[in-house]
């Protein structure tokens, strides 16, 4: 217990400033302000939410993936990148917290700054509660899910961002990796392994796929198995992203 | 309180710092002092835990900084380079989240802050964003992080580039209000700071300590140390520059032409002292004098003697 509260005082500054970070310049509003009008606009133009008649966010939440594809390396493009070009850096790492809380602190307060923009969906569920009876245990479990998926977007670009110090690069970089982490289910990717590779290794790219253990999720039913690949990705890139920002001190 | 055994940094090819050791004591300001490049940097981040060594050891206040970092980092306050500090956010918040850092709660957080404020003059910006602030003030708050919990040692890297002669002032009385309970290291590149607060100079020149004494030490390895100067009307200038040849201490003479005037400098043999047999010989002669004194010694002429010019360093590199 007193490991953990020594955990917790250590990690609790770093997430409270990283935290407020967001909230001290106009970034959080333009993020949360897009992410909510592009969550609205593919429900309910490109989905026809309405049209489709049933009382379920399915087509709401099967969207999620995509929109973080490029929304969560907007937000963590400049979680390592930006500290190491303003040289803050050095500041950071210099105070006496151990790296791992820092990575952690930043980290965490990234994916909290994510939880407050999905639940400001919240509208969306008022909608169909008041439009007609959905399964509430599914949309909460959907929300989890989600929750999830872009925690793991972030974990992956947190670990990009700290390789280098420009935001660019670190956008862009995350985008591509994040996509393959995306369509690792898809026949797109599992096609082009199917023709050389053996099922094994098929079968074990697919189950990479963020979308198909988030669908898995959106069922409804909260699987250990898609839990446990969620938070092992994010505890992988994290223990990356700890080694990168201690490789890389130098320059 | 801070001890460097065999420190050695190597970035690909080029070796940065090349076994340095140093050992700094309670109430020594260390001055620190070698060219752009010359590893100054590099050392300090080392000892505070930033970079790791390929070689040595760092060991402060007992805590080896590797092995122990947490806790010995605890025990330093460290002024990067250009004091970076976190832009978005005021000087009061960002010296809040470093006392929280820190392990300071509450009202004692509160009393930390307050203190430091204090003592660095930051009342009047205290809510502005820091990017908002001149260099001067930015310096300040980095200043002001780096104190804040009263280290045991400091290290502080260039901490009055950039300000004016007044801050300049107040932050050096600022070091020298703290020295006695605490090791300071400071790198410069002004050498008359070292002799304003430092205790002890330390140069290094390519990785390497090439020096290392008193600022008084240091000065009289200068030529200059105790030569005199003099200047006179040109008229007598001729025959005062004979004149002085003839004193059995003098080695050498130099002039130089300052309009209607013309200064002279005696250098002594082998450091002896000039100024009374000078001003003896000047009184003897009835010179009309309208300068004369003796010279301390000259830092940077020693610093130049000792170091090599980055220019210098780039033509040996491509030999």
């Amino acid at each position: 217990m007193t490991r953990l509260s020594a955990a917790f005082h250590h990690v609790w500054p770093i997430f409270k400033r990283e935290f407020a970070g967001y909230f001290a310049t106009p970034l959080a509003y333009v993020f949360i302000v897009i992410f909510l009008f592009t969550m609205g606009a593919f429900t309910f133009y490109v989905g026809h939410f309405y049209d489709n008649g049933i009382a379920d966010l399915s087509v709401f939440f099967g969207y999620h993936p995509w929109l973080y594809l490029f929304l969560v390396p907007a937000i963590s493009m400049r979680l390592w990148a930006d500290e190491r070009r303003s040289g803050t850096m050095e500041l950071l790492l210099t105070l006496p917290v151990p790296l791992w809380a820092t990575v952690v602190g930043k980290y965490l307060a990234a994916w909290a700054f994510t939880g407050i923009a999905l639940a400001l969906t919240f509208p969306i569920w008022l909608t169909v509660n008041f439009l007609g009876q959905p399964d509430n245990g599914v949309i909460l479990a959907s929300y989890i899910g989600s929750f999830l998926v872009a925690g793991g977007y972030l974990a992956i670009g947190a670990c990009i961002s700290a390789t280098t110090n420009n935001q660019v690069i670190a956008f862009v970089v995350s985008v591509v990796v994040c996509f393959l982490f995306t369509v690792s289910g898809s026949p797109l990717v599992l096609d082009v392994f199917r023709a050389w590779a053996p099922d094994a290794l098929t079968e074990a790219v697919a189950s990479f796929s963020f979308v198909t253990h988030f669908t898995a999720i959106t069922q409804g039913v909260l699987d250990l198995r898609d839990l446990v690949f969620f938070f092992s990705l994010i505890a992988l890139f994290l223990t990356a992203n700890i080694v990168v920002v201690d490789l890389k001190k130098g320059g | 309180m801070i001890e460097i055994e065999g420190l050695t940094k190597r970035f690909g090819p080029m070796t940065a710092v090349a076994s340095l050791s140093l050992h700094v004591a309670k109430g020594e300001v260390l001055g620190f002092l070698g060219p752009n490049g010359a590893g100054k940097s590099t050392t300090m981040k080392m000892i505070t835990g930033f970079l790791a060594p390929d070689a040595g050891t760092v060991t402060v206040c007992g805590h080896d900084i590797e092995a122990d970092t947490t806790k010995a980092q605890a025990l330093i306050g460290y002024l990067p380079e250009g004091a970076p500090a976190y832009g978005d956010m005021t000087a009061r918040q960002f010296l809040s989240f470093i006392a929280e850092v820190r392990g300071f709660k509450g009202a004692e957080a509160k009393a930390r802050v307050a203190a430091v404020v204090e003592k660095t003059e930051l009342v009047p910006v205290l809510e502005q964003p820091i990017e908002t602030l001149s260099k001067g003030f930015k310096r300040r708050v980095g200043l002001a992080q780096a104190i804040l919990h009263d280290p045991p040692v400091l290290i502080m890297d260039e901490p009055t580039d950039g300000l004016d002669p007044n801050q300049k002032h107040a932050v050096r009385g600022l070091i020298r209000d703290m020295a006695a309970e605490k090791a300071i290291i400071v790198s410069t590149h002004l050498l008359e700071e070292v002799e304003a607060i430092c205790t002890r100079a330390v140069i290094i020149d390519r990785g390497a300590i090439v020096a290392d004494g008193t600022p008084a030490e240091l000065l009289a390895r200068s030529r200059y140390h105790n030569a005199v100067t003099l200047t006179l009307a040109t008229a007598e200038a001729e025959g005062a520059s004979a004149k002085l040849k003839t004193l059995p201490m003098v080695a050498q003479v130099e002039r130089k032409a300052l309009g209607d005037a013309i200064r002279l400098t005696a250098f002594p043999k082998s450091g002896a002292l000039l100024i009374e047999a000078v001003s003896a010989l000047a009184a003897r002669e009835n010179w009309t004098v309208k300068e004369l004194y003796a010279e301390p010694g000259r830092l940077d002429e020693v610093f130049r003697a000792i170091t090599t010019s980055d220019a210098a360093r780039a033509k040996a590199a491509r030999k």
